[in-house]
């Protein structure tokens, strides 16, 4: 029998949070050494999956069936594909750089790294679950620590409010696709909710254009698509560092991926008659996202909203329903996921020691914290889709895709571009250069030299994508196919 | 040395990110290294272009010392790079400017070690622009080397001064010339990005040879619910955008000045000698082959930009008290020639005339290089001196400043387009050729060099003749002449722009040679 790769990923996580829960609070260095431990074995993992899947064969792979409930037809079902094989590395990667980050937490490490791997787990599990019923399970597994993270250790003064805005709207989301998935059981009369079946249990089209926006919206509220996007920023804001990171990273893309495997795999005809309308959803979450983004005087707002922006490329990709729309919907998934981890990390290293994210009271960070900065502009450079940066190697196919369907939109999005540009330059300029502020002068302490190989590895991971796209596409290629294959060959 | 001949292009394109990993791991103290390392390193890629000069045959068609590597595949674009006598003779200004940027470079202390990274990092970007034989790549490049000289400019651009951006909002002078600069490039080049989507979208390809033929065959017939002909006139007025802006063709230069007088002296010579260069170079290699028909229709547009650009360049320019904007307003003047000769070559494609006006504007590109980077410094050395860049605080300094007196007459006679020296030769054969294609246009120009000579006269007679300002002759502020680094600066623009002036066959011969094959 093979290694189960996959179960022993997903299970990791919430493996290390029960061990962790065994030692004493004030254990806190041996907790935050497991943890990197844990860490570090789930990313060697992934690594080891996105290296060995191949793209030449495409479909699911490493897959792995246990029985769960037979009566009702579910399993613990895994197996990845191209679309998925980069969002369990990205995980991985978050994972490792949200505990490196986490480093100096003092309030209850113990606890709060347990729920961090408590919502990995579930992440980790609805990227690998080729069951329905497995992936919603997953999914609510990966909401409902974020209401602790946030409410016990978020900032004090909206935490209780975003917790339980960003809860109540999950919930609300997720609700709305189990009605629509268990409809999609109840109707196929096949008794499973295995979705590789789901996938041929030609559906009528009129079943399909009634369900499909209960399916997708659900599940892309979590996305951020607009106009359920408010949660997000006010989430973002008030969650501790790592769990923004997690949140905007790969929480964000959690909706996104689901809505694509359920929704439209599952769905591929209401996908179609629906597309028009998502397209644009989407052209408002790019170009509103950009410019309120462009407003905001908190750092933490900005990057919040500008992942609205992003994100909103990505179901854009999605409602192009062509291969280059789809396979930059792909790279953005992760592009972007590693680009907002990096935002977040670094806007959580200033905030450490400025005690503020008000930008016009910042200024000259620069000098005490170099990489951070270099990091900002590492990171508005993908943002802005600047060519030589992974950001451009998700945009560039996403708009093409849009050429080939509505051309109108690809102008319209494309001001979103300049729009961010100025704002990403202006923030860094002001929060970076510049004259530092007295009050900071002498306060601003070195960053660790964890938080540094953080930052590092998320640098290189962005401009490594971005001068050679071959190391990322490939994979998300072979995924996009199959989800083609589904569409009729579109 | 067999892979050094085959890999010849890739290892002039990415030598200077190598010197930059280098200079990287330097102490960042050691100031004497960082300089004497990135100048040094930024000789060899100019070797190698002599080599490479030497090696190139210009009298075959096509591009020459190709590679072409798989780069994203899933948009079949490749990494496609190749030379003819076009790139050649940009690739012969950058990588002899960029060494002498950086030997202009050696004052700078602050933070000298990102700053020479950044310079390198420039240089690659620009290179890849003239190397590129892959649309995809070219905007790559296009792109990416607006970020070094957004922070060339924002940090270590002049220090005083204040520009007011929004009701009231003031940010200091630099950021908002480098934002200016970075956003208005930007905002250009969307129309450029969308039409290559475009391209990229109906042909499933990227490589320039194959969109030429691909693109210029389509012409009847609908896209997108429009007509073909609607969507090529939009196409290329979106090309024609991207590029006028970089030139900067009026009214699109507003950008430029600011840019100028805000940028440190090394980063205007780069600006002024090879930035502007790209998108005269985009209107050769991208809007005259891809849009020929087009071209000739709106040729007449493009010749009424450049006269006005021309003519307002040089009163602009004339109207100036600062020093350094009435040099960056000559370069409009300069490279409203430029524009002026492919705007002829557009209109009477194939002619003699429009031959001898594509020699003209490219010979002017490479001339305005060499004179536009000789004033930047020059001002930059009189600016580093007297901290101050008003005309009329000079005055009567020749006495003072003899050797940097007769340079600085020298390089204003080349860019004056006195005989004998290299700006005559090509702004010569632009009129030469576009005078019965264009005759009007081509009057007005004429005219509008009158104008270059009277700001030039204007900035030599405030900085040198006059009566003195006994200001400069004592104490700390005493005018000490130019000294024998920056002479090492000045010396090999001198000599090329005398060599030009005087026996211009060796360089026209390669560009007639690129132009009679790219536009016959």
């Amino acid at each position: 029998m093979q290694f189960p790769l996959l179960s022993v990923i997903v299970f990791t996580p919430i493996s290390a949070a029960m061990l962790l829960l065994l030692y004493k609070p004030e254990q806190k260095k041996a907790i935050r050494i497991t943890a990197l431990t844990a860490a570090l074995f789930a990313l060697a993992l992934s690594i080891v999956v996105y290296s060995t899947y191949n793209k030449a064969a495409a479909g699911y792979q490493f897959i792995e069936r246990y029985s769960w409930m037979p009566a009702m037809g579910i399993s613990l079902y895994f197996g990845v594909d191209g679309l998925s094989v980069p969002l369990v590395l990205l995980t991985g990667i978050v994972m490792v750089t949200g505990v490196m980050i986490s480093w100096g937490i003092e309030d209850r490490p113990r606890e709060f790294f347990a729920f961090l791997f408590i919502l990995a787990s579930g992440v980790f599990g609805v990227f690998c679950s080729l069951d329905l019923f497995m992936l919603f399970f997953f999914y609510e597994i990966a909401v409902f620590p974020m209401y602790l993270l946030i409410a016990i250790w978020g900032w004090i003064k909206t935490r209780e409010y975003a917790a339980m805005k960003l809860t109540l709207y999950l919930f609300i989301g997720s609700v709305i696709s189990l009605v629509g998935a268990l409809v999609m059981y109840k109707t196929s009369g096949m008794n499973t909710f295995n979705m590789l079946d789901l996938e041929h249990a030609a559906f009528s089209t009129g079943f399909q254009k009634t369900w499909f926006p209960f399916v997708f919206l659900g599940f892309a509220v979590l996305g951020g698509i607009f106009p359920f996007h408010n949660w997000s920023p006010d989430g973002h804001v008030a969650a501790p560092t790592a769990v923004s990171m997690f949140h905007a990273g790969v929480l964000m893309k959690l909706g996104a991926f689901a809505a694509l495997r359920v929704g439209i795999m599952l769905l591929p005809e209401g996908a179609k008659f629906w597309a028009p309308v998502i397209m644009v959803l989407a052209l408002v979450n790019i170009v509103y996202g950009a410019f309120i983004a462009s407003v905001q005087t908190d750092f933490k707002y900005v990057i919040g909203f500008s992942s609205v922006s992003h994100m909103g490329l990505v179901m854009m990709g999605f409602a192009t329903l062509t291969p280059e729309g789809l396979t930059g919907a792909g790279v953005q998934m992760f592009s972007h996921g590693v680009m907002t981890a990096l935002f977040f990390a670094a806007v959580g290293m200033v905030y450490d020691r400025a005690h503020t994210r008000d930008i016009p009271r910042l200024g000259g960070m620069i000098k005490p914290l170099p990489l951070v900065g270099i990091g900002v502009i590492i990171g508005s450079l993908v943002s802005m889709g600047m060519p030589g940066f992974s950001g451009f190697i998700a945009e560039f196919p996403i708009f093409m895709g849009i050429w080939k369907t509505q051309w109108v939109v690809a102008v319209i999005a494309a001001i979103s571009i300049v729009v961010t540009a100025s704002y990403v330059l202006l923030v860094v300029r002001k929060v970076f250069f510049g004259r530092m502020p007295d009050e900071f002068e002498g306060h601003i302490a070195p960053v660790r030299t964890l938080d540094k190989i953080a930052l590092v590895l998320l640098m290189a991971i962005m401009i490594g994508i971005g001068v050679f796209p071959s190391l990322m596409v490939p994979w998300v290629q072979a995924g996009v196919q199959h989800v083609l294959a589904l569409l009729g060959g579109a | 040395m067999a892979f050094i001949t085959n890999h010849l292009l890739i290892l002039i394109l990415f030598f200077p990110i190598l010197a930059a990993a280098v200079v990287f791991c330097l102490p960042k103290d050691n100031l004497k290294a960082i300089r004497w390392t990135a100048f040094g390193a930024s000789l060899i890629p100019f070797l190698l272009t002599v080599y490479l000069w030497i090696q190139f045959k210009p009298g075959q068609a096509g591009y020459q010392f190709q590679e072409q590597y798989s780069w994203y595949s899933a948009l079949h674009s490749t990494f496609h790079v190749g030379v003819d006598g076009l790139s050649l003779t940009m690739v012969l200004l950058t990588t002899l400017l960029s060494p002498l940027a950086l030997l202009a470079s050696f004052n700078i202390t602050d933070r000298l070690k990102a700053y020479m990274m950044l310079f390198l990092f420039l240089e690659t970007g620009m290179l890849g622009v003239f190397l590129a034989v892959d649309l995809l790549i070219f905007f790559v490049f296009w792109e990416i080397g607006l970020v070094p000289m957004y922070f060339l400019i924002n940090q270590w651009g002049a220090e005083g001064g204040e520009r007011e951006i929004w009701k009231g909002i003031k940010i200091q002078a630099r950021s908002y010339a480098s934002l200016k600069f970075i956003i208005y490039t930007m905002a250009g080049s969307l129309g450029l990005l969308l039409a290559i989507q475009l391209l990229g979208v109906l042909f499933q390809n990227y490589d320039l040879p194959v969109l030429y033929v691909k693109w210029n065959g389509l012409t009847t017939g609908t896209m997108l619910g429009l007509s073909v002909p609607t969507v090529k006139a939009v196409a290329f007025w979106a090309f024609v955008i991207a590029f006028a802006i970089k030139v900067p063709v009026w009214p699109f230069h507003t950008w430029l000045p600011d840019a100028h007088t805000e940028a440190p002296t090394a980063g205007s010579m780069i600006l002024a000698g090879v930035l502007l260069k790209l998108g005269a170079y985009g209107f050769l290699r991208l809007v005259l082959p891809l849009y020929p028909a087009e071209s000739a229709k709106y040729a007449g547009w493009l010749a009424f930009l450049a006269v006005m650009a021309i003519v307002f360049g040089a009163f602009s320019a004339f109207g100036q008290k600062d020093f350094k904007r009435l040099v960056a307003y000559s370069s409009v003047n300069h490279m409203g020639f430029v524009l002026l000769g492919i705007a002829a070559a557009a209109k009477a494609a194939g002619t003699l005339d429009g031959t001898i006006a594509l020699n003209g504007a490219v010979l002017q590109m490479f001339n305005h290089g060499l004179s536009a980077a000789g004033m930047f410094f020059l001002v930059g050395v009189i600016y580093e001196r007297t901290h101050t860049r008003n005309l009329d605080d000079y005055g009567g300094l020749f006495p003072l400043v003899p050797v940097y007196g007769g340079i600085l007459i020298f390089i204003s006679m080349a860019s004056l387009g006195l005989p004998g020296l290299n700006g005559f030769i090509s702004e010569f054969l632009v009129v030469r050729g576009s005078w019965s294609v264009l005759p009007v246009f081509t009057a007005i120009a004429m005219l509008g060099l009158l104008f270059t000579g009277a700001y030039i006269l204007k900035g030599i007679k405030h900085v040198l003749q006059g009566p003195l300002n006994e200001h400069w002759t004592h104490g700390d502020h005493k005018l000490t002449d130019i000294n024998l680094r920056e002479i090492a600066v000045m010396a090999p623009l001198m000599v090329l722009i005398l060599f030009i002036g005087v026996y211009p066959a060796w360089i026209l011969d390669m560009i007639n040679k690129a132009m009679v094959m790219m536009f016959h």
